[in-house]
């Protein structure tokens, strides 16, 4: 019972935050391209299945995985577990768990992210099936849990954020003019999808507990920017993801030539 | 088995699919590292269900509504020519979807918190309060104005590094110039202004725009949206963290 009421207000919550899309939507078909659109109530169906589904998925996670994720991440950040004495210095190798705790929930929430599913199922039929997907979004993952990770060793160390995010510039520039044409769009965008509903609060949470169990940093100042790791490595490695794959195909054509020059 | 049902079933396999990671990763650290039962099951369990439910409801909306209705609009709006209409658009969705966004609600209001304490402005609630508006204020219209500019890069057909290195660049420098307390929030915007139904929307506008035009490639002109709605908060917020 108590669930239900739970979902009927998560789906008023939500129906409130898309009302605003909706008015856009119909005022510019009303407006602008004045034609009722195809296949009317299969988009009014559509809409109510991305509602209730969206509001599903948000009561669902609220139940099972945000609570246990929270705990876990100020568990780890716990001097006690982690068995670092009171007022001893901080040494980052004593955060080992929490860096890896850091890839695994990097990784594991991206490939739940629903924005970035919407935008791989385009990808894929965009370029008529040769990029695969479920590929996309694990390319997109690695570089999440790789960003992630880097970014709880930076909180550790303390060192300024902006050093890690140029370096991550200067590879997605340099990774640019290697990549093929085709996937820098969209290797630019997955930085963008990969960081909402369900990455954030479990992320934000290691940030902040992180922040605030280690002596001399601010949780204020210090627990921000674990969403900036998140945001740029996926760019990263979806470009090298590109590369990688145009590599092994130009090493396999290779070969069936020499093959067939040997015959 | 009638066709609905079977595609229905297929997605549901997917979400699950999807969710496994998850909970491989929760299950492992809390046998494992924590050596800890896990409170209350019942709960944990009926909560997954309607995770997996939700995502399959999700995906299968996406295709039926959101994806055909953005692109049905800005193919309509790309064919009649009308380009102010298209500007128009772009502006307040991006505006309007961004204005509202619970993430960035929160994430204004800890901003206030923070340039309370630093000194930046009076540290009081109204002083607070105001800073939270005016930086959701200018988030939102970062991101109105990135989606105009990537209108109107398909529209021209110039390739997108260009912009987003460009774009890079000033953010490097504005960093140097910017007070260091606004840094890290600028650099958090960028990611969570996307929220999971404008991302969809933006793409099929994007692509529908793309694939309207005549010789412009949707892999290379249709996406980029989302890179440009992500990058210029970062620039708007660090002008905020000057000026305010």
């Amino acid at each position: 019972m108590e669930l239900l009421i739970q979902i009927i207000e998560t789906t008023a919550a939500t129906v409130l935050d898309v009302i605003p899309i909706i008015v856009i939507l119909f005022t510019f078909q009303a407006l602008v391209v004045r034609k009722r659109p195809a296949n009317l109530r299969r988009i009014v169906f559509g809409f109510f299945y991305v509602l209730l589904g969206l509001s599903l998925f948000l009561v669902g996670l609220e139940q099972a995985l945000f609570p246990i994720g929270k705990t876990m991440a100020s568990q780890l950040t716990d001097p006690d577990f982690l068995g670092i004495a009171k007022g001893a210095a901080v040494h980052w190798r004593d955060y080992f768990w929490v860096y890896v705790f850091a890839a695994a929930i990097g990784f594991s929430t991206t490939i739940a992210e629903p924005s970035l599913i919407a935008i791989s199922i385009k990808a894929q039929e965009v370029s008529g099936g040769t990029l695969k997907a479920f590929e996309l979004r694990i390319a997109v993952a690695i570089g999440v849990a790789v960003g992630v990770s880097i970014g709880t060793y930076r909180i550790v160390s303390g060192t300024p954020l902006q050093y890690y995010i140029m370096v991550g510039y200067a590879l997605v520039i340099v990774q640019t003019f290697l990549a093929s044409k085709t996937i820098i769009p969209l290797a630019y965008d997955s930085g963008g999808v990969t960081t909402s509903t369900v990455t954030v609060p479990v992320v934000a949470a290691l940030g902040l507990g992180l922040a605030s169990s280690i002596p001399g940093r601010s949780p204020l100042l210090d627990g921000f920017g674990l969403i900036a790791f998140a945001s740029v490595f996926p760019i990263v490695s979806v470009l090298g993801y590109d590369m990688l794959t145009t590599w092994l195909r130009q090493l396999s054509n290779n070969k069936g030539k020499e093959g067939k020059d040997e015959s | 088995m009638p066709k609905s049902l079977k595609q229905f079933l297929k997605l549901l396999v997917g979400a699950i699919r999807d969710l496994s990671p998850i909970v491989i990763v929760i299950v492992i650290f809390q046998t494992v590292i924590f050596r800890q039962p896990f409170p209350n099951l019942e709960a944990i369990l009926i909560g997954l269900i309607c995770v997996v439910l939700g995502l399959t409801l999700f995906v299968q909306g996406l295709e039926m509504g959101l994806f055909p209705l953005g692109e049905a609009l800005s193919e309509a709006m790309t064919r009649k020519g009308s380009l102010v209409g298209l500007i128009a658009f772009a502006f307040v969705l991006g505006f309007g979807t961004t204005v509202a966004e619970p993430a960035l609600i929160a994430i204004a209001a800890e901003a206030g918190e923070i340039a309370g304490q630093a000194g930046a402005i009076e540290n009081s609630p109204e002083s607070k309060t105001d800073y939270s508006f005016w930086l959701r204020m200018t988030v939102a219209l970062s991101v109105g104005c990135a989606l105009v500019v990537g209108v109107f890069r398909i529209l021209v057909g110039w390739p997108i590094q260009y912009f987003i290195i460009g774009g890079y660049i000033i953010v490097v420098i504005m960093t140097n110039f910017a007070p260091p307390e606004i840094v890290g929030i600028a650099y958090d915007s960028g990611g969570v202004t996307t929220s999971t139904i404008t991302v969809p929307l933006v793409t099929a506008l994007g692509v529908g725009m793309a694939s309207t035009i005549r010789g412009r490639n949707p892999m290379l002109d249709g996406f980029g949206l989302i890179a440009f709605a992500s990058l210029s908060p970062m620039i708007f917020v660090m002008i905020f963290g000057i000026v305010f």
